[in-house]
């Protein structure tokens, strides 16, 4: 079940993240996971359906500031790349070959940005879009195994980027912890008494992957990083009863 | 060959779009008798297919449509979270690691090889997208086409009996599953790859796995095109 490699720093940080309670945190977190990722910049970004902004990240201001001033936005292939998708992007994967992108990411990288990246984008509620960027300064064989190796790793904290920025959105009620359903506070109480999986779905009378899938949906509705820490904020948030 | 097109952009593809829309009209309503409402010009089209969904299309070598699927994240709106929960014991299945499979359909003179290509496509969106499962419905008659590609899912619940049993299934293609699609299809992965590229880019790979892809073709008695499938490593 462990969709998150246990040896990685992400754990660490999905902790970070929920505990944040504003965008000075925001800010720090991502600053703390480019240390623990050794990468050369984390970055997060996003649009609502209204148009509002907000981005957090490693960058250098005036990188940040360049870009607004030049109007990147509409020639940077990332962004236009990634809009309205939701499928993760390697930078290489664009289009670079226009005479305003070259030029763009000749200028990224005089201000620090990496050669490499690898993006990924979010469709949230209501219109709201969101772009989660790691970019690095490497060779294509070192890149292709970080990216292979942590994939689902950067994709899990995307989302919970996004979620705890969503949350931080000004005038928005306070969430209600992510109701489970009654077969999820099953599976998770068992697995809270100790019965291993197979014992749990032979008790729910469902298969081992039913049961995955169970978890998965209960992991991510908790915003934990595995099995051990959703039965943690299980019992935490009083979800399930012992 | 595979297309893979978001919503946005069917409209670049308008034999495709509405050769698939026709398509499923054929297969859901008319060959299935699903209760689904038609435009006036015969296309079946749901509020799903609004949401700029990703496409997977089979094209033909004529350049019509072949069969089809649609993927969608499941942390949006989806079919199973918004009508079968009934199916799935009232969990809602959201994951940025699940998405959602439905409306899989294949034209009325489609090769028989085309519903094993389109799981390989989806193979593809598994491995290169970090992606763990698809979810999706599925009418009773769809089983034995699943079972006959390779690629049968996991049940998660049913309703109804015989023909008229509709379930909620799970995909999770391990590599061998894959590999042995890939056979049925036949097409070789490298193909399935360089369709995929062509519709998203290519991004920088490890060399070694051409490496590993050598050894495993000299240790196996299996036909290169499988062997090659088995050493493509997951993400």
């Amino acid at each position: 079940m462990n969709y998150v490699s246990s040896i990685t720093p992400i754990g660490k940080m999905l902790t970070g993240l929920e505990s944040a309670d504003s965008h000075a945190t925001l800010q720090a977190v991502s600053e703390d996971l480019r240390t623990d990722l050794d990468v050369s910049h984390v970055v997060y970004h996003w649009v609502s359906g209204s148009g509002d902004q907000y981005g957090c990240g490693t960058y250098d201001p005036a990188w940040v500031e360049r870009y607004m001033e030049k109007g990147y936005l509409r020639i940077d292939p990332v962004v236009l790349g990634c809009f309205q998708s939701f499928h993760p992007v390697d930078w290489k994967q664009l289009d670079w070959t226009s005479r305003a992108a070259r030029a763009f990411l000749a200028d990224a990288v005089a201000h620090g940005v990496g050669n490499q990246g690898f993006s990924v984008p979010i469709r949230g509620p209501n219109g709201q879009f969101a772009l989660f960027t790691i970019n690095h300064f490497c060779d294509d064989e070192v890149w292709a195994r970080f990216t292979g190796d942590r994939r689902r790793d950067l994709i899990l904290l995307a989302n919970a980027f996004n979620q705890k920025a969503l949350e931080l959105q000004p005038g928005r009620r306070p969430q209600e912890a992510a109701a489970l359903s009654p077969r999820e506070v099953e599976a998770l109480t068992l697995l809270a008494l100790g019965h291993n999986r197979a014992q749990v779905a032979d008790t729910l009378s469902i298969s081992e992957h039913t049961l995955r899938v169970y978890i998965e949906s209960a992991r991510h509705k908790l915003g934990a990083i595995n099995t051990t820490h959703a039965v943690a904020r299980a019992l935490q948030r009083g979800a399930i009863v012992l | 060959m595979i297309r893979y097109i978001y919503g946005r952009d069917l409209g670049t593809h308008p034999r495709l779009r509405d050769g698939m829309f026709r398509d499923r009209a054929a297969q859901f309503v008319r060959r299935l008798g699903w209760d689904l409402p038609l435009t006036p010009d015969g296309r079946e089209i749901d509020a799903y297919d609004g949401l700029d969904p990703l496409y997977v299309i089979w094209e033909t070598p004529g350049g019509d449509h072949g069969g089809s699927m649609r993927l969608l994240p499941t942390l949006g709106p989806t079919m199973v979270n918004d009508y079968f929960t009934h199916l799935t014991d009232g969990v809602r299945i959201e994951s940025p690691l699940i998405w959602e499979c439905t409306r899989f359909c294949l034209s009325e003179t489609a090769d028989p090889r085309v519903a094993a290509a389109l799981m390989l496509a989806g193979g593809e969106v598994l491995e290169h997208f970090g992606v763990a499962h698809f979810v999706g419905v599925f009418d009773a008659r769809m089983v034995r086409i699943y079972r006959r590609i390779g690629a049968s899912p996991e049940v998660l619940g049913s309703a109804g009996r015989g023909r008229a049993a509709i379930s909620v299934g799970l995909w999770s293609f391990e590599t061998e599953a894959r590999a042995r699609v890939a056979t049925r299809a036949g097409i070789a992965p490298e193909t399935s790859r360089r369709w995929f590229d062509a519709a998203f880019g290519t991004p920088p790979r490890r060399t070694e796995t051409a490496h590993v892809s050598r050894q495993a073709n000299r240790n196996s008695q299996l036909p290169r095109e499988i062997t090659a499938a088995v050493s493509v490593p997951v993400a």
